[in-house]
């Protein structure tokens, strides 16, 4: 078949059960444009490229399939940047297609010229510039399997614009082969027996739950394995919905964020084992003190993590999935000591439930507890970066693995509501709430005009403290209060951004009107936006 | 902190140097010396990289490269069965006066002139790094003009030589 290099593009992302791209167009990438409308593919445009990264990022946590973002050259595929670093952080498979200035132009400083690859190399898994138009569907082939196996992560594939034009003769590529990219280690049996071993010799064993577990779709397993050796466990920010919050044996995230009872426990524990986790400095601030007082085991597919930020006892390189199905013969009959599993469970106490007070404001902890008991378990809740995610954390009780998004390690403001678009798009059946702060949701607001365009009738959680709360919260408590640049001062009224945009919109000034302001935007078909007003003060543990 | 040597066999793909490059710039690895070049497959080049750092240093490097696309294979040699040759350009100036002094060093190192002019020398040294500092230490007094050196390339003895690299790759 004939076609042409940006047609070809096409076919492949098709290939892979994509049913949607996420992007913005321009000149160097007008010929996959349009290519575009004579396909099956749906494109969604985003009103920043930043958006379509973290849309296309949470199409995949919904679908399975690997989500496509696409840019123009120079500074449409810049605006990328911030959403593939997002992905490659949490360990997100995206592909992302860049336009080009025509290869006689590269290097040459040409209008909207831009070396993508240099600057993704950091944040990327791989990248590639296409040179030869022949080539196009093995390298797009190619960025698929890169990006979904192994510990996945973003690809990028620069494409310059004469290459796009040329006809090739295309034909559906043979599985990819690459010479150095082994991704399906088999897990070494003699390093999980050496588990088994350290988990049957702990009188205290704690279990870390990491993004890895949701990643290789093992939280049926995970929760099995939990289970049946009466286990404690704790999670990362990542790790959230792998166990749901409310298990027995769950304690909450761990670290600087996290709750008193997961903290409690890693403290105390003789065998710490990390799963699908990375040691970030934000789950595990001191890793020096924490492997002089506990046995450490670390289990993840990428043997690069094993041993970097944490010495470990015993480590597992592979699959989450097949690890635990592994253990499970090799830990027949092991359990944990039930006094220690009834110590973590009663140190649950240390954090109280919110109430409902009687304070000017909405607490917003007792807010998110009260929104996780009005709605359905298939609900999807994104977050911004800030209090509202660790309010989120914290006190919203999820019940399904994948149904919270959230940017983990890079901490993007402005990620939870395109993120939130991308997710309602690849699940319109499923209600899908995005919670915001002020600050964050202005940093992506213009994407209120991507949700209305694709008809994705997100529900909308403003958290409005009129400041970026947990940067005034560091100024305040380490920086003697001297605030600087964290009032948001004239910020918008948002009954009328709401008007603006078409959106239903509702108050929650205190925890009394909590309960109705909620029913209210779950029972009004389309977009609501439910600005809930909260105390600057408020703290966010 | 102990030196260590690797060698890295890699895809000739574009920008393959770059990202070795930035992979030791980012994650803040010290490196002593890069060295790259082709192999007998001309779609394969063979990186010999030196580091200096603890053993949990060589272990992240040596994951790291492994992380990369276009890494094939990374290994780590051990100096006691491993032979590794730098190559060096010197130089030095010379003028006929002292000449016969420079050559007798020259001879002694088994280095050659290649370049001669009425005040300067090229020398060519080939030898092991510490070879070419002593070398390097003897000809200094005569004053060194320029200096260049390509850096440690190496390899395993063949008696060593792990065979879990297919024949067929290369
Ligand atoms: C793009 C970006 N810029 C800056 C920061 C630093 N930062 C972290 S939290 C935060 C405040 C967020 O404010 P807001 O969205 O209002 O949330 P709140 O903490 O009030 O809930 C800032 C500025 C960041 N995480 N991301």
């Amino acid at each position: 078949m004939r076609i042409t290099a940006a047609e070809a593009i096409l076919k492949m992302i098709e290939k892979q059960g994509v049913s949607v791209v996420f992007g913005y167009p321009g000149a160097t990438n007008a010929p996959i444009y349009d290519a575009l409308h004579k396909t099956k593919l749906r494109a969604v445009l985003t009103r920043n490229e930043q958006g379509a990264a973290h849309a296309a990022s949470s199409y995949f946590k919904m679908t399975g399939n690997i989500g496509v973002c696409m840019a123009t050259s120079g500074p449409g595929a810049t605006n990328l940047v911030t959403g593939i670093a997002n992905a490659y952080m949490d360990s997100i498979p995206l592909v992302a297609v860049t336009g080009q200035v025509a290869c006689q132009m590269v290097g040459k400083d040409a209008f909207q010229e831009v070396d993508i690859t240099g600057v993704t190399t950091p944040i990327t898994k791989h990248n590639y510039l296409v040179k030869n138009a022949d080539e196009i569907p093995k390298i797009m082939a190619e960025a698929f399997y890169i990006a979904g196996t192994g510990r996945p992560g973003p690809v990028v594939v620069d494409v310059p614009m004469d290459v796009q034009l040329q006809k090739i003769n295309f034909r559906f590529p043979d599985r990819p082969n690459i010479l150095g990219y082994s991704p399906q280690k088999p897990v070494d049996p003699a390093q999980v027996q050496l588990l088994a071993s350290a988990l049957k010799e702990a009188k205290r064993p704690l279990i870390v739950a990491g993004g890895g577990i949701l990643c290789a779709g093992a939280s049926c397993e995970f929760l099995r394995f939990l289970e049946r050796l009466a286990l404690p466990a704790v999670s990362t920010l990542m790790g959230i919905s792998a166990v749901p919050s409310a298990h027995r044996q769950f304690l909450g995230m761990v670290g600087l964020h996290g709750t008193k009872a997961a903290n409690f426990a890693f403290d105390r524990a003789d065998l710490v084992v990390f799963m699908g986790a990375r040691v970030s400095d934000r789950s595990a601030s001191n890793p020096e003190w924490l492997s002089e007082h506990a046995k450490i085991a670390h289990v993840d597919i990428d043997p690069a993590e094993i041993n970097k930020n944490i010495p470990c006892d015993v480590s597992v390189a592979g699959d989450i999935k097949d690890t635990l199905f592994m253990l499970e013969e090799r830990t027949a009959g092991v359990c944990c000591p039930a006094d220690w599993l009834d110590m973590c469970t009663k140190a649950k106490a240390l954090d109280p439930v919110p109430k409902a007070g009687n304070s000017a404001y909405t607490n917003p902890k007792y807010f998110l507890k009260m929104l996780s008991e009005a709605v359905g378990e298939d609900t999807v809740i994104s977050t911004e970066v800030g209090q509202n995610q660790i309010w989120t954390a914290n006190h919203y009780r999820f019940t399904r693995p994948n149904t919270f998004l959230t940017s983990g390690g890079f901490g993007t403001m402005g990620y939870g509501l395109p993120a939130a678009i991308g997710a309602k798009i690849a699940r319109p059946e499923a209600t899908v709430i995005a919670i915001e702060g002020d600050g964050s949701f202005q940093m992506a607001m213009p994407e209120l005009a991507a949700m209305k365009q694709a008809g994705a009738d997100l529900k909308i959680v403003l958290f409005v403290n009129r400041t970026l709360g947990m940067v005034r919260e560091l100024q305040r408590d380490h920086y003697g209060a001297n605030y600087t640049s964290v009032d948001l001062g004239a910020y918008p009224k948002y009954d009328r951004i709401a008007a603006a945009y078409d959106i239903a919109y509702g108050a929650v000034r205190s925890d009394s009107e909590a309960e109705n302001g909620i029913m209210e935007m779950l029972k009004t078909d389309g977009p609501f936006l439910l600005e809930v007003f909260v105390d600057p003060e408020e703290n966010t543990l | 902190m102990a030196k260590h040597i690797l060698n890295a066999l890699v895809e000739n793909h574009a920008g393959i140097l770059a990202k070795i490059a930035g992979l030791f710039a980012r994650r803040g690895f010290n490196i002593d010396s890069l060295a790259v070049g082709v192999t007998q497959n001309p779609q394969i080049s063979s990186a010999t990289i030196v580091v200096d750092g603890d053993a949990q240093t060589v272990d992240q490097v040596e994951k790291q490269l492994s992380k990369l696309i276009d890494v094939i294979h990374v290994q780590t040699l051990a100096p006691s069965c491993t032979v590794s040759r730098e190559l060096s350009l010197i130089k030095v100036a010379c003028t006929a006066k002292n000449r016969a002094e420079i050559m007798q060093i020259v001879d002694i190192f088994r280095a050659n002139i290649i370049d001669i002019s009425d005040h300067a020398v090229i020398i060519e040294m080939t030898g092991t790094g510490s070879k070419i500092d002593a070398f390097e230490e003897m000809v200094r007094p005569y004053t060194i003009l320029e200096m260049s050196r390509t850096g440690m390339i190496a390899m395993l003895r063949s008696k060593e030589d792990s065979k879990n690299i297919d024949d067929s790759v290369l």
